[in-house]
């Protein structure tokens, strides 16, 4: 409860409000923009969340994480393509496709470390990428239109209400929020956490490390995957866009801009990040120099000083004078 | 009959072309503190990792306990009762003192594949954790993030994370490294303390601690042992004072 009552809990309760009450504000306001750019954020913010969990807390700077949302949402996409409309059939799809895919890119980038460990993150995820656009069948690079939501067979539930998909995400960031506290808290977390401040010493202690590391990663892409799943949900679309190599780095950067290793850190990121870039290129003419269409201008210096000022990013904001970096 | 808990035979490690590692073949005795002197670059950390498992060695054997541990990683070989600390102080800095101990205990009660209970209250792991601070002198000391500790305090607490599962055999990588006059006395003492519970390898530049606790010492020099027996014959040993100790 203390902790609730920080700056920083405060920060995160207010941002979840927020969150919360979007749709009925614009309800109210007749308005139904802004919830489809709540919706986008917050499935970035699960995605970023699950990133943080591996590069965050666990020191391994996967520069592939969008991998997982182009398999989560292809494997939604795929399956529509087949009028296979049932939720749970995505569901499990989604879930069985990173867990193989994440076991297969961790085992095979968790033996290097650094520099190798980002580039070979980054080439598998582009090899997947090269793959889907070579598969005509599923729309090549132009993509998949996606028919059919994902139909859970609930009378109550139905992604096709825009309420409902709204809290569905809503609450799926809410689980990914929790399951990633509880998990950096437990045990296994105190593993992730030893094994990305010192490794060799783990190891000296007893602890088999390439294990957790390992489990952690698949972890991280199931979590990921859960967003390409609801992505693939809102937009009714999947491109291999989603999961090309600039989609891993916007994600990194909503992760540092948020706060590495903390809770709410890349959630804060990736609102922040959306909101700006769906802001900035509304900005008018000034002098005839059209701001709005030259936006990231403005926007590539604001992380960059959001950065060298709070090395611990937005979170920082909210920490207590004198607390430890 | 004393019974040997580490027995090593002709154990080998090359980098490249130097032979940091040339056969070396030792014996530790259960219950013994046996020292490891060498001049700068003998070898003797290199020897160290090879025991704990952290360096892979090229040729030779390990028998620890009675047991053939030359194949097993060094995680295996922890979990055997075969505990090592660093020469360069590598505690984790964010966690607090307790939370380092804790981790060391965590390290061998169990697989750690349990996601969701809260680690920093199970008092499986806290309350030991605390008893050994206090061990060591640091249980004032146990919520202080370990990158706040004073450079002696972090030794200490090094030695307390090699202690805290009860090793059959500790590797002690110059613990007195870095330490003024006053921390190493107390070092020595601590490590004096102990001796007889645990059996100990200890590498040490600091020739007082090394007399003092030393019940063998052995001499390496570039990766060889070129001498083994009881202080005062290393002492005496004339190809020793040449290789080693003339220096001083």
């Amino acid at each position: 409860m203390k902790q609730l009552m920080s700056a920083k809990g405060i920060f995160a309760i207010s941002v979840v409000l927020l969150c919360a009450l979007v749709p009925l504000i614009s309800a109210a306001l007749d308005n139904t923009y802004w919830p489809g750019v709540f919706m986008r954020a917050m499935i970035w913010a699960i995605a970023a969340i699950s990133l943080n969990l591996i590069l965050g807390y666990g020191g391994m700077v996967s520069f592939g994480h969008a991998l997982f949302l182009g398999v989560g949402g292809y494997a939604v996409g795929i399956l529509a393509y087949y009028e296979i409309d049932s939720g749970w059939i995505h569901l499990f799809a989604v879930l069985g496709s990173c867990a193989i895919i994440g076991l297969i890119v961790g085992a095979v980038s968790l033996r290097t470390r650094g520099v190798y460990f980002i580039m070979i993150t980054m080439a598998l995820s582009q090899m997947m990428y090269y793959l889907i656009i070579s598969i005509d069948e599923y729309g090549s690079d132009d993509g998949l239109v996606i028919y059919n939501r994902s139909d859970f067979g609930l009378s109550f539930f139905s992604l096709d209400n825009p309420n409902t998909l709204y809290y569905t995400i809503f609450f799926c960031m809410l689980g990914a929020l929790w399951l990633c506290a509880r998990i950096v808290g437990s045990r296994f977390g105190n593993v992730i956490r030893g094994a990305a401040s010192n490794e060799t010493r783990m190891q000296a202690m007893g602890f088999p490390t390439y294990r957790y590391r390992l489990t952690c990663f698949v972890i991280s892409g199931l979590i990921c995957g859960l967003a390409g799943m609801l992505s693939a949900n809102v937009e009714s679309f999947i491109s291999p866009d989603a999961l090309h190599w600039t989609k891993s780095g916007e994600l990194i950067f909503m992760v540092v801009l948020g706060g590495m290793a903390t809770l709410f850190g890349p959630v804060a990121g990736a609102l922040v990040f959306w909101l700006l870039s769906e802001f900035l290129p509304q900005l008018p003419e000034i002098n005839g120099f059209r701001l709005g269409e030259h936006w990231h201008l403005i926007f590539g210096p604001f992380l960059l000083l959001v950065i060298i000022f709070f090395r611990r990013g937005i979170a920082s904001l909210f920490e207590r004078e004198g607390a430890r970096p | 009959m004393s019974t040997v808990m580490l027995e090593v035979k002709e154990l080998r490690k090359s980098f490249g072309g130097v032979k940091a590692t040339d056969g070396v073949s030792l014996e530790v005795i259960e219950g013994e503190v046996h020292a490891i002197i060498g001049p700068n670059g003998a070898g003797k950390t290199t020897l160290i990792s090879q025991l704990s498992g952290l360096q892979r060695s090229d040729g030779g054997s390990t028998v620890f306990a009675g047991r053939d541990i030359t194949r097993l990683s060094a995680p295996a070989r922890s979990r055997l009762g075969l505990a090592r600390t660093f020469q360069i102080t590598s505690v984790f800095h964010d966690f607090t003192a307790l939370q380092n101990v804790a981790l060391a205990i965590q390290a061998h009660s169990g697989h750690s594949f349990r996601f969701l209970k809260d680690a920093s209250s199970d008092q499986v792991l806290t309350e030991p954790a605390r008893r050994r601070l206090a061990d060591v002198g640091l249980g004032e000391r146990a919520d202080i993030p370990a990158g706040d500790l004073a450079h002696g305090e972090q030794r200490q607490l090094e030695i307390a994370m090699a202690l805290a599962t009860d090793p059959k055999m500790l590797l002690l990588d110059e613990p007195m490294a870095g330490m003024g006059p006053a921390d190493s006395a107390d070092m020595t003492s601590y490590l004096k303390s102990i001796k007889g519970q645990v059996t100990m390898l200890l590498v040490e530049h600091d020739m007082q601690a090394v007399f003092q606790l030393a019940d063998r010492i052995s001499v390496l020099v570039y990766g060889r042992i070129i001498a083994t027996g009881d202080p005062q014959s290393i002492r005496s040993n004339k190809e020793v004072r040449e290789a080693y100790l003339g220096e001083d």
